[in-house]
């Protein structure tokens, strides 16, 4: 149950106009969740738990100036957790017929017939459940229909053609918007739901030299059209990006400091709430296994979750279970203060719900004193990585290896770009050894972090 | 004719006979309208799950609905609908139609296209082929065998899933085909420990069966003791070697190179639109002499094969690479169309809800002559890597990554010791050209692949013999 449940708006459905309208009611979901309820009660179930959400949205793709695709999207679906004293049975369906309400509530149940009773199996308790919530400001449904889309997108991709002549092809230019409403209900009474929107805008280009080609993008994502950066700035952008990465070269196997740029330094701080996620700790397949009260980062270090944060891309008012979500914080100078847990893993651990059924939101690393620039300067002579592919990020012993590619710096200053090489270390030792964590703060997803200077990781070229 | 489980699955329900296809073709293409299709699907799947000993959770899913593809010249208009009923259809139609100017509606003839071949799947539910208890039992065996190979094991997790989909698409020369498509898988992921040391292994298979497969030939306490032995070695491995080196590659599931060095690049799409290294590059030599890679969706079982693609058109085999010289790309109708030649059976998508795109199957390197021991014994030093966790490619540059889980040291031609897990990349155009021994022990994956595209994920196989690959870079954390 992975899905955000989303919160009832007061105001009448048929006041949205023919903005982004959604083809179901709050009061049509949330009968179908009291029907769901209801019908798992009836066949004896002790406990029930249910998610009814749908959305529709809009992507439209440009290439070299013409409309490639148009696709417009319609979902629905409905998920339960049926519970027969410890027994647990999970269903889900996209038919929102009344036969298929029918079905998968028995499907669910079947299923509890079979499963062995766990323990720690259950719905969390009571207490902890959100009462009441502030609007996180999350709906801001964009008025954008095909025809301004395209217009959007072909202004993207135009400013990147025109922003350097190497760029020769484009993978296009596309716009997306999305708008969602869910409602989570209980057989404890809870019963929350709200609308959310997403837009984006992105480009990705292709430029060529003698040596050959490359691709790079850029995007913008936000809860508010208002708040996306301008389209000609994104293909201009996607254009810089791109260009820069011409003429890469390897570099010889050495160890050197290594800066990751803010959208790669994410991947870093990903690799930790993974770690402290309930499942990687009962499992014991965490490379920070039992840290709580442990140094995990230089002592500079504060790391928060801010799942209230208005209108911010991960923000939730309660969590998958309708646990009330809260500002607190996971790092304190350095040291581990909590795990992220839902009440399935909070029992299993002995400790309580931290509301993160779902997962960790808007996870935000505190900016140091130091922009990119700065930054780049205190590294002096090393590694700039601005693009990580592969997996290779074993989560049980926190080993490290990815291919990468970025840029040579010399006393600050880009030298020329990179490819074709790995970087490798042991996420354990790579925490202890960051330097600094820049101003230049990445929000455009569920971690915010800036650039983060590691002194030290083996790369492997040449 | 029509596979009477897609007809009472799909069309029965809502009343759809010829009359009303008929019209909803005519809605939906005609006139200045080059290709597209109505793809109908019902899939239902379940998956079991066991830790702590117990088979504590599991779920039920079922997804119908109907996906509306409109394609003229290079554009693609789209839209689906859950409801699978004339009016949600048309509805979708006319959005989906929205890309071409307004034509005529009419009416298109509905034809039922045979199959060209015997089926390579058995069209039953896989989901019934064991009763829920034997599932579970199935799990606790797995369990069980883990937990008895070595009393370092601590964890055990292991699940069993199964698909069964039923396809039947409606394309806009009204030519109509069904696939019913079964699908089960196994896995298996242990932790082990000593001395404060934790290690995992993982391992697994399945492919386009009943639950029995697992029962035949022990396969499922295979999985649980390979897994445990991964572990176990693991535990034992020493830091990895950083920097380019002579690698040998295990037979199998290693083919993973394959798929992103060379498979991605040689989609049609990406050489269409001019984006992958491989762009305009058909008949010049990217690997060594003696080197044969196909695409093949006809193999009988395998997770990545299809009787027809999700476009209707048969699968079949595509030779990609031909003694080292690149042959052709694989295709789907639209791009086939655009390229001036034909699809080669390669149209597959996620669900109704996502557009088709040119896709992998099963891709395989052939056979060569040499005896594996012979190839291990040839490297002064290098490593030896035989299992991998996943890999990616960028199309345009070339570069790929594909990550080591296991691998051993080779010194003096003879396989020292166990390192860590690293991440191997290189060049696809060229990384080919430095194989220089090629194994007599092709094998196929034990049907574990999932390949991700724009957000779909499919699932595919690859196979190889073992390979000796004169320097690729190693990225361990040991400098030389």
């Amino acid at each position: 149950m992975s899905t955000s449940p989303e919160r009832a708006i007061p105001e009448p459905v048929s006041q949205e106009g023919e903005v982004q309208s959604l083809s179901h009611s709050p009061e049509s979901l949330q009968a179908r969740v009291q029907r769901t309820l209801e019908a798992a009660r009836e066949r004896g179930a002790s406990d029930v738990q249910t998610v009814v959400s749908h959305s529709v949205g809009l992507e439209l793709g440009v290439r070299k100036g013409e409309i490639e695709t148009l696709e417009h999207e319609r979902d629905q679906s409905l998920s339960l957790i049926v519970y027969f004293g410890q027994s647990k049975g999970a269903a889900s369906t996209t038919d929102f017929s009344d036969q298929a309400l029918i079905d998968t509530v028995e499907a669910a149940c079947r299923i509890a017939r079979y499963t062995e009773p766990d323990p720690y199996a259950g719905m969390p308790d009571p207490a902890f459940k959100a009462a009441d919530w502030d609007d996180l400001d999350l709906d801001h449904p964009w008025d954008c229909g095909a025809a301004d889309a395209t217009e959007l997108a072909r202004a993207i991709e135009a400013a990147g053609f025109a922003a350097d002549d190497r760029i020769e092809n484009s993978e296009g230019a596309s716009v997306s918007t999305r708008r969602a409403i869910a409602f989570l209900g209980d057989s404890q009474g809870f019963m929350g739901g709200y609308r959310s929107t997403r837009h984006s805008l992105s480009c990705a280009l292709v430029a060529r030299d003698a040596a050959g080609m490359q691709r790079d993008y850029a995007y913008t994502v936000a809860r508010h059209a208002d708040d996306l950066t301008a389209a000609e700035q994104i293909g201009r952008e996607a254009a810089e990006r791109t260009v820069r990465r011409l003429g890469g070269r390897k570099l010889s196997t050495r160890n050197c400091p290594v800066l990751f740029a803010p959208e790669m330094a994410r991947t870093l701080i990903g690799s930790f709430t993974r770690a402290i996620s309930g499942p990687a700790q009962y499992r014991e397949s965490s490379f920070l296994l039992n840290a709580v009260g442990e140094a995990v980062f230089p002592a500079w270090m504060q790391i928060e979750e801010r799942p209230l944060t208005p209108r911010a891309l991960g923000s939730a008012p309660f969590d998958g279970e309708g646990v009330r979500t809260r500002n607190r914080p996971l790092i304190a100078d350095g040291v581990l203060h909590s795990y992220t847990l839902d009440s399935y893993a909070a029992r299993r651990l002995g400790l309580e719900t931290t509301g993160n059924a779902g997962g960790a939101r808007n996870v935000t690393v505190a900016p140091g004193d130091k922009d990119f620039a700065a930054l780049r300067a205190e590294m002096g002579t090393g590694f700039l990585v601005t693009e990580l592919i592969g997996q290779g990020v074993n989560m049980v012993t926190g080993d490290y290896s990815r291919g990468a590619a970025g840029f040579w710096v010399e006393n600050g200053e880009l030298q020329y770009p990179v490819e074709e090489i790995t970087i490798a270390g042991n996420l354990k030792d790579m925490f202890q050894r960051m330097a600094a964590v820049g101003t230049d703060v990445d929000r455009r997803g569920n971690i915010h972090t800036g650039s983060i200077l590691i002194e030290s990781m083996t790369v492997a070229g040449d | 004719m029509i596979d009477r489980l897609a007809q009472q699955t799909l069309l029965d329900p809502a009343g759809l006979g010829d009359s009303e296809l008929s019209t909803l073709l005519g809605t939906t293409f005609g006139h200045g309208i080059d290709g597209g299709d109505c793809y109908f699907q019902f899939a239902s799947q379940e998956g079991w799950s066991l830790e702590d000993g117990i088979v504590k959770s599991a779920s039920f899913n079922i997804e119908r609905g109907v996906g509306i593809r409109v394609v003229r010249g290079e554009q693609t208009g789209f839209a689906y609908s859950d409801d699978i009923a004339m009016p949600a259809m048309l509805e979708a139609a006319k959005t989906a139609r929205s890309i071409a100017s307004a034509g005529q509606s009419g009416r298109i003839a509905v034809a039922s296209r045979s199959p060209s071949r015997p089926a390579l799947y058995v069209p039953d539910n896989p989901l019934d082929s064991l009763d829920e208890q034997a599932k579970i039992d199935l799990l606790k065996e797995v369990d069980a065998v883990a937990r008895a190979e070595d009393s370092r094991v601590t964890q055990v997790m292991c699940s069993l899933a199964g698909v069964h989909e039923v396809v039947l698409v409606l394309n806009a020369r009204g030519e109509l085909t069904t696939d019913v498509r079964p699908l089960v898988r196994l896995n298996v992921q242990v932790i082990v420990e000593q001395g404060g040391r934790r290690e995992s292994g993982t391992s697994g298979g399945g492919g386009r069966f009943g639950y029995q497969y697992f029962r035949e030939e022990d396969r499922a306490a295979g999985y649980a003791r390979e897994a445990v032995r991964q572990a176990l070695v693991n535990l034992e491995a020493r830091e990895a070697p950083a920097g380019t080196m002579k690698v040998v590659l295990g037979p199998g599931w290693p083919g993973v190179l394959l798929h992103e060095a060379i498979g991605h690049g040689l989609e049609g799409d990406f050489n269409r639109k001019g984006t992958s290294a491989f762009a305009g590059r058909v008949g010049e030599q990217v690997a060594a002499r003696g080197i044969t890679i196909v695409d093949d969706g006809t193999l009988e079982g395998r997770r990545g094969s299809l009787n027809v693609d999700d476009e209707g058109n048969p699968t079949q085999q595509t030779v990609l690479i031909e003694d080292g010289v690149l042959r052709g790309y694989m295709q789907d109708e639209m791009n086939a169309r655009l390229m001036g030649t034909q699809s080669t059976g390669n149209g597959r998508r996620e669900s109704y809800a996502r557009l088709p795109m040119p896709r992998m199957t099963n891709t395989y390197m052939l056979g060569g002559d040499a005896d594996p021991e012979e190839i291990l014994a040839s490297v002064d030093d290098g490593l030896y890597a035989v299992n991998f966790g996943g890999g990616q490619v960028d199309i345009t540059s070339g570069k790929f990554v594909f990550s080591a889980s296991e691998a051993y040291r080779v010194e003096n031609g003879k396989v020292t010791y166990p390192v860590k897990g690293a991440t191997l990349i290189g060049n696809g155009p060229d990384v080919l050209t430095r194989v220089s021994m090629i194994g007599n022990d092709m094998k196929l994956d034990t049907g574990i692949g999932t390949c991700g595209k724009e957000g779909q994920g499919v699932p595919v196989g690859v196979g190889q013999p073992t390979l000796r690959i004169d320097g690729m870079t190693v990225g361990g954390t040991q400098a030389a």
